[in-house]
């Protein structure tokens, strides 16, 4: 599915990621945990093909094409999916019309069949009644307004409806309450299956307990410095960062 | 209805720059080059004129003689030579038209390349069109019907002819031929345009509908649309403009004058897209019209709705002259300047009648080397007691060389009035843009789609089939604007 091999990333000179390797199969459930500046959104941006970061060593093969040959949209368009950790406001776009937009730009690209208004809403409520999110909200302009457990919810919404490969969580469960953080989980847990894997990168064990993890590896100025099974989120939350290294 | 999957393929099928560059093949009827007094009665004498009609041209020709062009505005543009250019220019008529399969099949395809098929329209959306080749009206439909309830809906040289009465009276009344150098031009020399009247508590069952074209080589184009809602009476008008590519400057000059009387309504509303030059700013139309309404009677209503893809330049000022106690004036705006286009536009909001009320929003949207500028005044007269305004004046800007500029005059001369004032300039951002990439939209798209939000408030005034039209315009303006 996704293979990192010796991956460096500058941003603006200053080195962040030195020498990351990470491997991901079908259907694998990774944790990446690790303390502020260790490089974990970074490698959440690279991934996902946003500018400003220099990748000056490595590779990264997805679904076994050369990921940096593909512009951002075209890596969404086979199946890479961002969570972002401060989704944004596109003011006067309503949510229906965004996710309409998006779906079927993405239907497009995989050469599936667009959806048309009346089996789109269909889609659309049953996916946000599993995640319990207010049909008003979606008739809102996108994001716009949103309390912070809105817009992640919002994002898990956008994730269940464009069914990727890959999903990458930055740091999705900040500023959620335990409620919505379960009712994102859960969000998540439907999703899998064994071919659909997933990323997940917080700073804390907590939503491990409802999203159990395959593998958890611990980044440290740029480099996987440990790899584990979920004990070692636990074991994390017991002593810290530094107890660790 | 999904705006963004709509621009998407419209943009996705042209395949290159302009859509709308041909130029349809009809034998013109020319005057000859320049411009003074024989051309002028020529003019009117081709149209079998009254002679007080004739006399009005003259005066405006004589006033325009000793008239300067305006310097007051943001736009540059090179020296017009007022006598390089044609002044008259029309279809050679065959005969009398009564009905479509007696147009020339030579402007019917054109319509049909624009992808506005008259048998399509009429029967699909209920429009009765009126469309302007060049100068000269060819085909009037749905015209029975509407005479049936009294409307009139014709040419203007028609209603010269058939309505002399109406003409005489209102002509010139809100748009006088002293006004400003551009309007006296037109009041000279105009050839023709579109003709309303609505009868006294009369609802026109459809929107009445003007496509204009400019299509002979360097023919100034002088339309005059003159629209009067007699009381209780209510209109909704659209205008919509595409014109061929060429490569020389083309004056544009109209005049629209709008009248409503007691209780009655006007809803005008224009999609402009008239060809803006080419990426390095050659060519393209010079857009400099004058429109104005005038609310005489009492909770009498006027709005103005454009959304300006086109020209080269666009100087314009859709405006209304609140006269009627409890009168209101709206005015919705979107412009767009991309490569090298320049505007210059905004409104007039003249409260003159007590507990006038007036609502202005402008949404500016700037691309390339593009200059948008927005100019309004808000005047609140002595008489105009409990008058409010709300102005909200937005700008997009897309790319580090185009300019943005908010130009508000704001004149209050009784205590009671209420004048708010908001504005507000933005980028498009790179989070914006990206977090739509990565939902799989690519560059072209994102924008439109976040122009599109940008413009939502202006584009909802707009009647359905010509917002669908608008929100592929703002997609194929923009394009090439990022990346």
């Amino acid at each position: 599915m996704l293979k990192i091999e010796g991956l460096h990333v500058n941003v603006e000179d200053k080195k962040i990621i030195q020498g990351l390797d990470l491997q991901i199969a079908p259907g694998e459930v990774h944790a990446i945990m690790g303390p502020n500046g260790s490089g974990k959104s970074t490698l959440a941006n690279v991934l996902s093909g946003k500018d400003g970061y220099d990748v000056t060593k490595g590779k990264i093969t997805f679904l076994k094409k050369n990921l940096f040959d593909l512009e951002p949209e075209n890596r969404a368009g086979e199946g890479l999916f961002l969570a972002f950790q401060y989704p944004v406001e596109i003011p006067g776009v309503s949510g229906m019309n965004f996710l309409r937009t998006t779906i079927n730009s993405i239907r497009r690209y995989r050469k599936q069949k667009e959806l048309d208004g009346v089996n789109f809403l269909k889609v659309l409520r049953e996916k946000a009644k599993f995640i319990k999110m207010d049909e008003k909200l979606i008739k809102r302009s996108v994001n716009t307004g949103f309390s912070g457990g809105e817009k992640k919810r919002s994002e898990i919404l956008q994730m269940s409806l464009l069914e990727p490969k890959l999903a990458i969580l930055d740091e999705t469960d900040s500023g959620l309450d335990i409620d919505a953080l379960k009712t994102v989980a859960n969000g998540v847990n439907n999703l899998k299956n064994k071919e659909r894997s997933f990323l997940i990168i917080t700073h804390y064990q907590r939503l491990l307990n409802y999203i159990v993890p395959d593998k958890v590896h611990v980044l440290s100025k740029g480099k996987i410095v440990k790899s584990g099974d979920k004990n070692l989120a636990i074991e994390l939350e017991k002593k810290g960062y530094e107890g660790i290294m | 209805m999904s705006i963004d999957l709509e621009t998407k393929k419209t943009v996705k099928s042209i395949t290159e720059k302009y859509k709308y560059g041909f130029t349809t093949k009809i034998s013109s009827d020319k005057a000859p080059k320049g411009l003074n007094e024989d051309i002028v009665k020529l003019i009117s004498g081709k149209k079998k004129e009254p002679k007080w009609l004739l006399d009005w041209r003259l005066k405006a020709f004589r006033t325009w003689l000793k008239m300067k062009e305006p310097n007051w505005s943001m736009v540059k543009f090179p020296k017009i030579n007022y006598q390089d250019s044609y002044y008259y220019s029309a279809p050679k008529p065959k005969k009398k038209l009564k009905s479509l399969n007696e147009v020339d099949p030579a402007i019917l395809s054109t319509y049909e390349k624009l992808g506005i098929p008259l048998e399509e329209q009429k029967r699909l959306a209920g429009v009765a069109v009126d469309y302007v080749f060049d100068s000269t009206s060819v085909a009037t439909t749905f015209k029975e019907q509407l005479s049936k309830l009294g409307i009139i809906f014709c040419s203007f040289s028609e209603a010269v002819q058939k309505n002399p009465e109406l003409v005489k009276k209102y002509l010139g009344t809100v748009i006088p031929y002293t006004d400003n150098y551009f309007a006296t031009l037109n009041s000279a020399v105009f050839s023709d345009g579109s003709f309303v009247y609505i009868p006294p508590g009369v609802r026109c069952p459809m929107e009445l509908s003007t496509y204009f074209r400019i299509n002979a080589e360097n023919t100034g184009q002088f339309e005059r649309t003159l629209i009067i809602a007699d009381k209780d009476s209510y209109v909704s008008y659209l205008e919509g403009c595409t014109a061929p590519m060429r490569d020389e400057n083309q004056l544009h000059a109209a005049c629209v004058e709008l009248i409503t009387l007691d209780n009655a309504e006007i809803k005008y509303s224009t999609v402009q897209n008239w060809y803006p030059g080419d990426e390095k700013g050659k060519g393209g139309v010079y857009n400099f019209v004058t429109k104005r309404g005038a609310c005489r009677g009492n909770n009498s209503k006027i709005s103005w709705t454009q959304v300006e893809t086109g020209s080269a330049i666009t100087w314009k000022y859709p405006s209304c002259i609140l006269q009627g106690d409890n009168s209101v004036g709206e005015f919705y705006s979107v412009a767009i300047t991309n490569n090298f286009q320049q505007a210059d536009t905004g409104t007039k909001m003249i409260h003159l009648g007590k507990n006038t009320k007036s609502t202005i929003i402008s949404k500016g949207i700037s691309a390339g080397r593009g200059q948008n500028t927005y100019r309004g005044l808000v005047r609140m007269g002595p008489k105009a007691k409990d008058g409010r305004n709300f102005t909200q004046c937005d700008s997009l800007l897309i790319g580090d060389r185009c300019g943005a500029h908010t130009v508000p005059y704001i004149e209050v001369k009784n205590q009671s009035a209420k004048v708010e004032h908001e504005a507000t300039t933005s980028k498009i951002s790179d989070d914006q843009m990206f977090y739509c990439r990565q939902r799989g939209l690519d560059q072209e798209n994102a924008v439109s789609l976040i122009v599109n939000g940008f413009c939502k408030e202006v584009l909802k005034e707009l009647p359905m089939e010509f917002a669908v039209e608008a929100q592929k315009l703002l997609g194929i303006s923009l394009e090439g604007s990022v990346g």
